[in-house]
């Protein structure tokens, strides 16, 4: 048996070259962008392998783990990759390819070290996806975070500046809860290894369960906070608002590392039907996930930009995702769930490119370029700067362009028919009342909210729509630059593709939360692997 | 020697959470630099406590387990404290900046009364 060197790829391909990055000169923004783009293209293919491999030979699913240091199970650390966490990488990479492309338009140049920072963003990512370890989980969690503090920052400005400071206390504080959950979790069972920890769930004593439903839920506070839940989410607008354009791009999948993590933890210790804690926590996440819907409703209609409406619909669509993940674990059925990560992968994209439309669209009235002249005010100019509107191609049309992205994604988020958004929200409906939740209280509130929430942000997004695209106004139209187009365009072609091609899709999402609701094939996978090195040790 | 250690864990926290809440932005370092303190101890103390134990096994020779203490826990002491120091540093940045922007150390960035 081979060790699977590949899965070990997202994590260091990212690694390597933003370190390689750190010894170019900030001005060389060409090489670096060559760099970061070819890093982003190999995750992304390889992502696409891992994928293909998660499926195994059969169609089902396979686990595949690598044993950093090359030590047994339960005593080393290790990589872990399933169906779920391969979905996860290929998502990261979509949405980091549009994005990186999208900041050499200028944004790259408007501070220091965009593309290591960014590197390091995806490295982080890309390891909570993969870590099948606890404690792993928090470092790469941190690297995830000290990235995204620098990027939030990037382009520096009063506006990033107060909201950064506000981001960074609050992950500090929840980092604090995490370090307080893992190290209890540790003296109670004595492992930090998921599948070990799932292992070991049915057979706790009476006095340690307690000890360990209060650890989970410390870290569930944790991760309730990076997936913006209600109470605890209201961080996020303003913070994704003034983000750079770029940045708020990448940050569409931080939240749902806190969404993937609750699913993969929820489903590994507290699966329906595992024992006397299953279902543990589940109301808890229904009604964070039902608030934030609800608050992200009222937040898309009271908001007057496109940006904070960008960040709203971040918080309905993570809303949702939760909500669903409490069901599914009350037994809500696999249909549901399959249904829920066809839309998360959607509505990611789409939010993704919304955040990177919206700079174009207020590009035309004028609002970014005075932002900008007040930062650049205040922070000094940038020592180099480019003549912005000679360099690249203008593209003819840019309006039409723009708004039929702008048309599609409001579709698409909206949940309207043909895009994917209504798809998943169909699957997630009937699967609903297909599965065991059909007829509860809180599935009908769901079933309200998510028709309703989709009602609300079609109203927003048409306002704006209106205001934006339909003036007559005696100019042009802004200036953009083909190379601003293009992952916007992407982005919503990749959206169309997912739908086109939503069988096979749907069926991959299908068969990975049926994977989700039988955590053995995960912890057998990763239990009972063998050490890549016993054969030459008897050899020797 | 558990209820020193609570003691000090307690005191440490609940200092820590009260500074936080405070309005100034070198209130809310130093509150979480004191979370952070009670914390560490917190996963020091969750490998049990024991005294005169060494956590890493000598070379050679019959080992008892028994004889030595749970190293997991200050490995983990040791890399929290890592993160922590660097992410205490780079928000030390970030207040900086926000003072030179703002003029204030309020960390809304104004003062309420303005």
């Amino acid at each position: 048996m081979t060790p699977e060197h590949l899965i070990t790829a997202p994590i260091l391909i990212p690694l390597v070259a933003g370190a390689i990055m750190l010894f170019y000169e900030d001005r060389q923004r060409r090489v670096k962008f060559v760099i970061s783009l070819t890093a982003c293209v190999a995750m992304f293919v390889i992502a696409l392998e891992l994928l293909i491999r998660s499926k195994g030979p059969s169609g089902g699913s396979q686990i595949g783990l690598y044993l950093l240091g090359d030590w047994p199970t339960p005593f080393g650390i290790n990589l872990v990759l399933d169906r779920l966490s391969a979905l996860m990488l290929v998502l990261s990479s979509a949405l980091a390819i549009p994005a990186l492309a999208y900041s050499y338009a200028g944004w790259h140049s408007r501070g220091q070290h965009f593309h290591s920072l960014f590197m390091f963003q995806l490295m982080g990512v890309n390891g909570a996806f993969l870590t099948g370890d606890l404690f792993n989980l928090f470092v790469f969690f941190e690297i995830m975070l000290a990235a995204s503090y620098g990027l939030l920052l990037h382009g520096s400005g009063p506006e990033r500046v107060r909201a950064g400071m506000q981001y960074i206390v609050m992950n500090l504080v929840a980092s604090l809860f995490f370090l307080i959950g893992v190290s209890l979790i540790y003296g109670v069972a004595g492992t930090l290894n998921m599948a070990d920890l799932a292992q070991k769930m049915p057979y706790l004593s009476g006095e340690d369960r307690p000890m360990i439903h209060a650890a989970m839920a410390l870290l569930g506070i944790v991760f309730l906070v990076k997936a913006a839940s209600w109470p605890l989410g209201m961080w996020l607008p303003s913070t994704y608002q003034s983000a750079s354009p770029p940045a708020a791009a990448i940050f569409a999948i931080l939240t749902k590392v806190g969404v993937y993590i609750i699913l993969r933890l929820g489903f590994l210790a507290f699966a329906p039907g595992s024992g006397i804690s299953a279902g543990f926590g589940a109301e808890v996440v229904l009604m964070g996930g039902l608030a934030s819907m609800t608050f992200g409703t009222l937040g898309m209609l009271g908001s007057q930009s496109v940006g904070r409406m960008a960040g709203f619909s971040v918080l309905i669509s993570s809303g949702t995702m939760l909500a669903v993940t409490g069901l599914a674990l009350m037994g809500g059925g696999v249909q549901m769930l399959a249904g829920a990560l066809y839309y998360m992968t959607v509505s990611t994209l789409g939010i993704a490119a919304l955040f990177l439309l919206v700079e174009l669209v207020d590009r035309g009235q004028g609002t970014i370029a005075a932002m900008l002249a007040l930062s650049a005010d205040l922070y000094g100019a940038p020592e180099d700067e480019p003549e912005e509107t000679q360099r690249g191609i203008t593209v003819p049309a840019t309006m039409t362009v723009l708004s039929l992205c702008f048309a599609a994604l409001a579709v698409l988020l909206a949940g309207l028919p043909p895009l994917g958004g209504f798809l998943g929200k169909v699957m997630m409906l009937s699967g609903m009342l297909q599965g065991g939740q059909g007829g509860s209280v809180a599935s009908w509130i769901f079933m309200a909210l998510l028709i309703v929430s989709g009602l609300a942000t079609l109203i927003a997004l048409l306002r704006i729509g209106v205001q934006t695209f339909w003036t007559s106004s005696e100019e042009s139209g802004p200036n953009v630059l083909a190379i601003e187009l293009a992952p916007i365009v992407a982005l919503t072609g990749l959206v169309v593709l997912l739908t086109w091609e939503a069988r096979p899709v749907m069926r991959y999402m299908e068969a990975t939360a049926s994977a989700l609701h039988r955590p053995g094939v995960y912890i057998d996978g990763v239990l009972s692997a063998a050490r890549t090195f016993d054969m030459k040790e008897t050899v020797e | 020697m558990e209820l020193v250690l609570a003691l000090a864990i307690g005191a440490l926290v609940a200092s820590g959470v009260w500074l936080v809440m405070r309005p100034r932005s070198f209130q809310v370092i130093v509150g979480l630099c004191l979370l952070s303190y009670g914390v560490n101890l917190f996963i020091f103390s969750m490998g049990r406590l024991r005294t005169a134990a060494a956590p890493i096994l000598d070379r050679g020779g019959e080992i008892d387990p028994a004889a030595y203490t749970d190293p997991i826990p200050q490995a983990l002491v040791l890399t929290a404290i890592v993160i922590g120091f660097a992410t205490t540093a780079l928000f030390l940045v970030v207040l900086l900046a926000s003072r030179g922007f703002s003029g204030t150390d309020h960390v809304d960035g104004k003062e309420r009364d303005q």
